[in-house]
């Protein structure tokens, strides 16, 4: 391969994302994105500067090597590329996909000023879709240590740890409240966006590595925390249970029929299959009917575009600021628009109407401005007095976030909360305040990311693998 | 899906209660050995199946066993009914909810309406553990559809029959029989659980002579574990979820015209599936959980 010159890295074009027409994705739930032929992943990589300083790296909250990696994709040697992206990421395949790559590593690319900044996820994604295909492993495990260890939650935290811990000879059995495997990528996050399959892929890959998994284990209805640690002989614990509990708005007729959680409306969707003919799983018909959804992050754009999916017109974002401040990926945005969302901004619901029967029918909506800055630094939105508009709507759908459930907390009251009821951790280690109970992902954190999350339970493997390696562990 | 290594939860006995209505006993030494009166388990039969709750009508944690009494509503307690001795649930995940609170309260009447018997049982049985008199006020829609007598009988309770047909015991609505017992003694607490227009009717009667009232609400729920916020019920203004700070509540609190319309969200589409099921079966009253 030639060696381009720097001025010419800089003159090419970026590569864009090859995706589906918008009117023919909106109509099905297969993945929006088709992903990076080797040419084109070549010719992204190719633009790197390979900066000497790389701000990317920065950007990038576990740190992956891209330097690297992106050198050798451009040199056309991928599994050498797997190899580095492993080293810092297990679920490079998921994050490639739904990282917010704007506010991350593209965010802090050097080329980002002119609107150019490399495609690392687009190159992240591409080189994991490669090995998987090809199934190239990238880890061989130790001999055991005779240690056994339990995660719960078989979210990105969890795998992530599991991954780890395996990796390091330790026996690992993961538990899961659902009948199904995946956190939220399999219950939240829609096939659209994350197909199942890659989901599926990685979970097999960890059992093909020794760990078993048990579903429809709620940890602390069924073992408690210490019943692992005793009874169960576990040697140490990590808990990955996330941030499932949904907010709602505490607005009058929240409790209509029609009014939806997002969690509720894609767990049916998703984890029930209710999109698929012959699921049993019912959903309240939004074919032809008007949908709104409240919130703007990355829940509401998936909440909305699998209504947009089963034919909901017209669906509407309302979102109390403005388009800037929206949480959400702009690539999600962007494709929630293009699929014909309409995001309706500066607007609070202040009542959700309902009929006799109970039905949601309408909604009463505040016009908002935006007033000076809250703690947040974010400027306020506050009411215009007198601006209430009044719209019909046929299913409402919350967006708002979650906050920590509440199930396992209850049943392990020795465990230190943060004052936002969150695990409370040392955050380098993951330790909690019960000694060989380690904690990491959304229910430390708060609703996050895949990736903090993903780190997070890597960091805690590290620690109970020090743990274990110690006389403090049993 | 069950995990690796996870043998499947087998059916140890299987038996018809009434027309529509049967009891397993499932191999489940886990919840056997946590449950506690009040307690539920999330079933799943079929690979494209809804989740559904089920109470935990009994347990035995030496013989690693729980009891669930079904009565077919609607496909998956129909498909779940159609089991037998040895075949194997799909899903089976708890005890989930928070207990039954138990104390020695002095004399308590378990109300208890159709398959809502089955869900008053354990909780008969563990307040009289705990040194209660039981007063059991039973109903069903005729004799072929009532549960659970003998067993309750043999608490030792004393047991008041109803059935709307007047086919044994009293003719007429549980809520007549209570007010009687009610007006006959001084009672300490009620316990209801059945449709709901019986437990509201309960409740209402209760509230007038100063009873504490406990109902077993019975909303629409999919995880069990606190995820969707479906099986939110509205108890003295606040939003509370069913699965997590339930299924147990202050009847005197609950806002039970908005359960009955929260269960009703599904119906046209359930009656659709039904008909694909059991094409020449004429359904009666599902609305709100009233199936008794
Ligand atoms: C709709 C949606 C879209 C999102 N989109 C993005 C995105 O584009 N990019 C991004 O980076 N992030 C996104 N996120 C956030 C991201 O998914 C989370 O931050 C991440 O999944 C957190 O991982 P976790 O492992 O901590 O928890 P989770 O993924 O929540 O997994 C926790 C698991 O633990 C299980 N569990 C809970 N309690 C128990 C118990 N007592 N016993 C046993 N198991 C239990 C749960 O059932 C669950 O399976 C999105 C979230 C949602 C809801
Ligand atoms: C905590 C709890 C304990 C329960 N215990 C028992 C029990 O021990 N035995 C028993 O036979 N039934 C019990 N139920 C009710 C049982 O869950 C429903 O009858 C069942 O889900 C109906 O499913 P289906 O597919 O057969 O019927 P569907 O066709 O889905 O529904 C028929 C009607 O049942 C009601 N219903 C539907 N889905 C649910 C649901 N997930 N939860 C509650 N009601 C629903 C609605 O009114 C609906 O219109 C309990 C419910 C709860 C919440
Ligand atoms: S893990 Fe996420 S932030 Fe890090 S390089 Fe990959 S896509 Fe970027
Ligand atoms: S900052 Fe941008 S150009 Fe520089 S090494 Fe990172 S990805 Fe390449
Ligand atoms: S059933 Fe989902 S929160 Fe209770």
């Amino acid at each position: 391969m030639s060696e381009l010159s720097r001025r010419e890295r800089m003159k090419r074009e970026p590569v864009s994302m090859p995706e589906r027409p918008a009117g023919e994705r909106a109509a099905d739930f297969d993945e929006v994105n088709l992903g990076y032929s080797f040419d084109q992943a070549v010719a992204e990589a190719e633009r790197c500067l390979l900066c000497a300083r790389p701000t990317c790296v920065q950007g990038c909250p576990v740190s992956v090597d891209i330097v690297e990696f992106v050198h050798r994709v451009s040199n056309a040697d991928l599994a050498g590329a797997a190899e580095v992206i492993a080293a810092d990421n297990s679920l490079p395949a998921v994050c490639g996909r739904v990282c917010p790559q704007e506010t991350q590593c593209e965010g802090a690319c050097v080329l980002a000023k002119k609107g150019k900044a490399i495609h690392i996820g687009n190159l992240e994604r591409f080189v994991a879709d490669v090995a998987r295909a090809e199934g190239w492993a990238t880890t061989s495990d130790p001999a055991p240590s005779g240690r056994r260890v339990a995660v719960v939650g078989s979210g990105p935290a969890g795998i992530a740890c599991a991954g780890d811990l395996v990796g390091m000879g330790h026996e690992v059995t993961v538990f899961e409240a659902l009948h199904e495997l995946g956190g939220v990528l399999a219950y939240g996050i829609p096939e659209f966006r994350l197909p199942k399959a890659i989901v599926e892929a990685e979970i097999d890959r960890l059992r093909q590595r020794g760990v078993h998994f048990e579903t429809n284990a709620v940890i602390g209805m069924v073992d408690t925390v210490d019943d692992l640690l005793t009874t169960e002989g576990y040697d140490a614990v990590f808990l990955g249970v996330g941030a499932g509990f949904p907010r709602f708005l505490d607005v009058p007729g929240e409790n209509l029929v029609g009014v939806y959680s997002a969690s509720e409306f894609l767990t049916r969707v998703n984890l029930m299959r209710a999109y698929v003919a012959g699921s049993d799983t019912p959903l309240i018909e939004v074919e032809g009917r008007s949908v709104v959804v409240f919130g703007a992050g990355n829940t509401a754009m998936d909440a909305a575009r699998t209504a947009v999916r089963l034919g909901a017109d017209p669906v509407t974002i309302a979102y109390r600021r403005t388009r800037e401040e929206m949480p959400a990926r702009a690539e999600e945005v962007a494709h929630a628009e293009a699929e014909g969302v309409v995001l309706e901004t500066l607007v609070a619901p202040v009542e959700l109407l309902g009929n006799e029967a109970g039905r949601l029918v309408g909604l009463r909506l505040q016009r908002m401005e935006l007033g000076e800055p809250g703690d947040d630094g974010r400027r306020r939105p506050e009411p215009i007095p007198g601006e209430v508009l009044e719209v019909t709507v046929d299913v409402a759908i919350i967006a708002i976030g979650n906050g920590p459930n509440p199930l396992l907390l209850r049943a392990t009251p020795d465990l230190d909360r943060s004052e936002r009821g969150t695990i409370a951790v040392d955050s380098d280690t993951g330790s909690t305040s019960k000694p060989g109970v380690y904690a990491g992902g959304d229910i430390v954190t708060g609703g996050a990311t895949v990736i903090l999350a993903m780190g997070a339970g890597r960091r805690a493997a590290r620690a109970i693998d020090d743990y274990l390696g110690t006389d403090q562990a049993p | 899906m069950a995990g690796d290594n996870q043998a499947m939860p087998r059916i140890v006995a299987a038996q018809m209660l009434a027309p529509d209505a049967k009891q397993f006993r499932i191999e489940a030494p886990k919840i056997a050995r946590r449950h506690r009166a009040g307690q539920f388990v999330i079933v799943r039969v079929t690979p494209d199946g809804e989740r559904i709750p089920l109470t935990i009508a009994a347990s035995d944690a030496e013989a690693g066993t729980i009891t669930l009494v079904v009565q077919a509503v609607g496909k998956t307690t129909m498909v779940m009914n159609d089991l037998d001795v040895g075949d194997e649930i799909l899903d089976l995940a708890g005890p989930l909810g928070t207990p039954s609170e138990v104390d020695d309260f002095g004399t308590v009447v378990i109300v208890g309406g159709g398959v809502g018997t089955a869900v008053a049982y354990p909780v008969a049985v563990a307040l009289r553990e705990a040194g209660n008199r039981i007063i059991a006020v039973i109903g069903a829609r005729n004799r072929s559809q009532l549960l659970f007598e003998h067993e309750l009988a043999a608490l030792p309770a004393e047991v008041h029959v109803c059935t709307d047909d007047g086919s044994y015991g009293r003719a007429g609505l549980v809520t007549d029989a209570l007010q009687d017992v009610l007006a006959a003694e001084s009672i300490d607490r009620v316990f209801a659980a059945g449709p709901i227009p019986m437990m509201k009717a309960v409740a209402e009667v209760t509230r007038a002579a100063g009873v504490t009232t406990i109902a077993s609400l019975n909303p629409i729920m999919i995880d069990g574990t606190g995820m969707c916020g479906g099986c939110r019920v509205s108890v003295g203004g606040h939003n509370r979820f069913a699965c997590l700070d339930g299924p147990e509540f202050d009847a005197h609190e609950v806002d039970f015209d908005l359960l009955a319309s929260r269960n009703r969200a599904y119906l046209e589409g359930e009656a659709a599936r039904r008909r694909e099921l059991h094409p020449c079966e004429v359904t009666v009253q599902v609305g709100g959980g009233e199936s008794t």
